[in-house]
């Protein structure tokens, strides 16, 4: 790949996407504009992940890249290969190892520090626009502060099945002003928002980026009497016995049969290391 | 035992390797050359160079090549390609009153100086298969005629000298680019015609005949097509002239729409534009609909609510590699997000048993 | 044009940016965190860490705006030779350089409009000093409190007031560089 530049992107390339980045750390939550180039993968494959990983990777990182919280789900292989072969990064599959995570639907179980940076695939930043269709006018909403709508529709959910209705990419506030979406990540996920680490959101077809700097506040959107709930399967981790973590539904046969894995391949494999067996381990080695 | 997946990195090499091989085919069959595709299959090239913003036939020969003929995979690879190449300037404006026409006709005019030229057009001929064709060696006789003449005038100046059609004023501002800067919206117009030339030719079709069936009806005559090779030029600086880049073919629409007019302005027929690389006759006619169409708001004309006039949803819609990608990408994993909802309809449906239970003992 | 107009870029640009742009990313998610930042050198009176800054994150799509002392033919002509960005007016600027006393009144740079509030301008403040200690900074970036030398409070506080617009602040002094967002309560 020598006939591209460091990271694939041309420099005024990324000073515009590096630009975009920091008004976004300054304004937190805030959907900030920039010129999304083509990439040689398509949108809404992590295009946006990878301008803004491509745009913050120096030489001497290390780079982990998940999708559903595993490391070698094929489309974070792709994006792995990618800037092995643009940026000459070191990669890894350990969370910690790692000081720039790009993500696609997860946030690590496992706690990140002051010195790492996750960064996000976004595939519709605007969490009005499933109300609103028109960026004309949910521009307005954010800059009126006007969030009326998405309270009225969480409430609607409560009226009809007795619960918000929304699971996963739940919408949070950030600093008390911004409506965001936090990516469709599962709901059990957003409490982890307020991090160590800085957060980095980048959306390729739509055209955004955002972020937010370690210890911002983000709140999940909700009501006095029917408070947040960040559930998840009511079960422990069938390999590592984890009770703590987001777990896959594994279909084990045709008969109903079936398993929950922890969904952050490293967690559990790490967890396993350590000693820690779940149902089917310890079945296995009795 | 169970093992969680793994194997993703060998699975896309091996599906990679299986992918060449099927694209090359049956290897008893000679393999096909970029120059047989540039030259036999020029309207995938020239469809494949538009909407893929690049005017260079061989690489659009290549994508195609590359792609299997899936077009719109090959135009995603000439505009990944385009992203990567160093802008050394702009262009000054083509010249089409110069051009050198290989076919120009009018819907508006019988008869009109430079003449109607028919040019290389399917149109007129009965779609029967040729089976000829399916035969090797075919050998074609064409008659010669003598040269048009060097340039034709636009058939929308006769029109413009006797007012009669409404005058498009120049400007020296630099257009927009919206493969520089995000989308913003309201767009105008020299932004609308930029999407337009890149959008998907579907989709713009759609669009197009949707108007003429009454969705924002404009009624459209084609006052001029024509097709034909025009030269690009580039102001340097240092030397203080432009020098000649080369020759482009283009295909450019001007169509003759419904008048305006008000108590204080006589009425005057109005236009929408199309101009689009390459011989791309269906493609620049329906970006003159779409484009007249969404001029309403400056026309002075009633927002009827249809789809054509809605810049927003014609701008965010229309690129086929925006939605190409996004509706594929429904097919990567998305069990995280799926297993949060079955969690949330199990919890739902869980609750509402238990409330249904109760009412039915009562 | 003197000899250091032409010299003082980045040696390899593309990973010498990358290495400049992290430092800078890390100060303005964390406010009153001071890094080195000390890859490009641009003629005096512009201060290494501010020169980075400018070739780091400037090109010909950004106005700057050069205040006092920092407005000398040869930063102008280094700009020219290495940035190409276009030198502009305190109002329509994106990136302003200068000490704090040339840059004020703040009331001339643009700080975005509701809908658009990131089309503000960066000021790139030349400091005499640059210390960890003075006004007690809190917000986004910050786990408790930080304290950083500013020339004063009132200014930041009027600032940080305007949010979502406003304007965000890097501090240089030699080859180190802090930052301010607009998010940061300063005491």
């Amino acid at each position: 790949m020598s006939d591209y530049n460091f990271a694939y992107l041309d420099e005024q390339t990324k000073r515009m996407i590096r630009r975009a980045i920091l008004k976004g750390l300054a304004i937190p939550g805030y959907q900030v504009p920039f010129a999304s180039r083509e990439m040689p993968m398509p949108y809404g494959w992590g295009t946006g992940g990878v301008q803004v990983s491509a745009a913050t990777l120096t030489p001497e990182d290390t780079l982990k890249v998940i999708d559903q919280g595993a490391d070698d789900t094929t489309n974070a292989v792709s994006i792995r290969k990618f800037f092995e072969k643009t940026a000459e990064v070191g990669t890894t599959t350990e969370t910690s190892a790692a000081t720039v995570i790009q993500t696609r639907h997860r946030i690590p179980e496992e706690d990140l520090s002051e010195d790492q940076i996750l960064v996000y695939q976004v595939p519709i930043p605007e969490p009005l626009r499933f109300l609103e269709p028109r960026e004309t006018e949910t521009r307005k909403m954010h800059a009126l502060e006007e969030y009326g709508l998405m309270h009225v529709k969480l409430y609607e959910d409560i009226a009809k099945h007795g619960h918000i209705a929304t699971s996963y990419a739940y919408p949070v506030k950030v600093e008390d002003r911004y409506v965001m979406d936090p990516s469709p990540i599962p709901k059990f996920d957003n409490p982890k928002m307020e991090m160590s680490a800085i957060q980095l959101f980048g959306a390729g077809r739509e055209q955004r980026i955002y972020a937010l700097p370690p210890y911002t506040k983000v709140v999940s959107l909700d009501f006095e009497d029917h408070p947040f709930d960040p559930s998840k399967a009511p079960h422990a981790c069938a390999l590592c016995g984890a009770e703590d973590s987001y777990l896959d539904e594994v279909i084990t046969d045709d008969k109903g049969g079936r398993m929950f894995v922890c969904s952050d391949t490293d967690y559990c494999e790490k967890r396993r290391a350590e000693g820690h067996t779940g149902d089917l381990t310890k079945e296995t080695a009795a | 035992m169970y093992v969680a997946v793994k194997g993703g990195e060998r699975a896309i090499e091996n599906a990679h390797a299986w992918l060449a091989e099927e694209r090359r085919g049956d290897t008893s069959v000679e393999e096909l050359s970029i120059a047989q595709i540039r030259e036999q299959l020029k309207l995938a090239v020239n469809r494949v160079m538009a909407e893929g913003s690049l005017y260079d036939p061989d690489l659009a020969a290549l994508a195609i090549k590359q792609a299997r003929g899936d077009l719109i995979e090959a135009i995603f690879l000439i505009r990944a390609y385009r992203t990567t190449l160093p802008r050394f300037g702009s262009s000054n404006p083509i010249e089409t009153s110069e051009m050198d026409c290989e076919r120009r006709i009018s819907a508006t005019f019988k008869d009109l100086p430079g003449g109607q030229v028919l040019g290389p057009t399917f149109d007129y001929t009965h779609r029967l298969l040729d089976f000829k064709l399916a035969a090797d060696g075919e050998t074609i006789e064409v008659p010669e005629r003598d040269a048009v003449p060097e340039t034709v005038p636009h058939v929308t100046e006769f029109l413009n000298k006797e007012g009669l059609i409404q005058d498009e004023a120049a400007s020296e501002d630099t257009p927009p680019d919206l493969t520089r800067e995000p989308l913003e919206l309201p767009a105008d117009r020299a932004l609308r015609l930029q999407s337009l030339a890149r959008a998907d030719e579907g989709f713009t079709l759609g669009m197009a005949y949707s108007t003429q069936r009454g969705y924002g009806r404009t009624h459209a005559f084609v006052g001029e097509l024509r097709i034909g090779a025009v030269s690009v030029e580039m102001d340097i600086p240092e030397l203080g002239f432009a020098i000649d880049l080369g020759e482009i073919t283009v295909t450019e629409c001007e169509t003759v729409n419904q008048f305006t007019g008000s108590k204080t302005e006589p009425p005057q027929f109005t236009r929408g534009y199309g101009l689009v690389f390459g011989q791309s006759e269906r493609k620049s006619i329906s970006m003159s609909l779409v484009d007249r169409a969404l001029r309403w708001e400056e026309l002075g004309e009633d927002n009827v609510g249809a789809p054509a006039q809605d810049a927003e949803f014609v701008l965010y819609h229309g690129d086929n590699i925006q939605a190409t990608g996004f509706l594929e990408h429904i097919k990567l994993p998305h069990y995280v997000d799926f297993q949060s909802e079955l969690e949330l309809i199990r919890k739902l449906r869980r609750e509402a048993m238990e409330r249904a239970v109760p009412e039915a003992a009562e | 044009m003197e000899a250091l107009e032409l010299t003082g870029g980045f040696f390899d640009p593309a990973p010498e940016a990358a290495r400049a742009f992290r430092q800078i990313m890390t100060v303005m998610a964390k406010p009153g965190t001071i890094l080195d930042l000390d890859q490009a050198e641009a003629p005096a009176p512009v201060s290494k860490a501010a020169a980075t800054l400018l070739l780091t994150l400037c090109d010909p799509d950004t106005g700057i705006y050069l205040a006092g002392d920092a407005d000398t033919d040869a930063v102008r002509n280094w700009i020219n030779f290495h940035i190409g960005a276009p030198l502009v007016s305190a109002a329509t600027c994106d990136f302003a350089v200068g000490t704090w006393e040339a840059l004020a009144p703040l009331s001339q740079f643009k700080i975005g409009t509701s809908e658009y509030p990131d089309r503000s301008a960066s000021l790139i403040v030349e400091s005499d000093v640059l210390e960890n200690q003075g006004a007690v900074l809190q917000g986004p970036g910050i786990k408790d409190r930080a304290a950083l030398s500013l020339p004063e409070t009132a200014a930041f506080q009027a600032n940080q007031m305007l949010f979502p617009l406003g304007l965000d602040f890097y501090f240089t002094q030699g080859s180190r560089v802090a930052a301010l967002p607009r998010t940061t309560e300063v005491r």
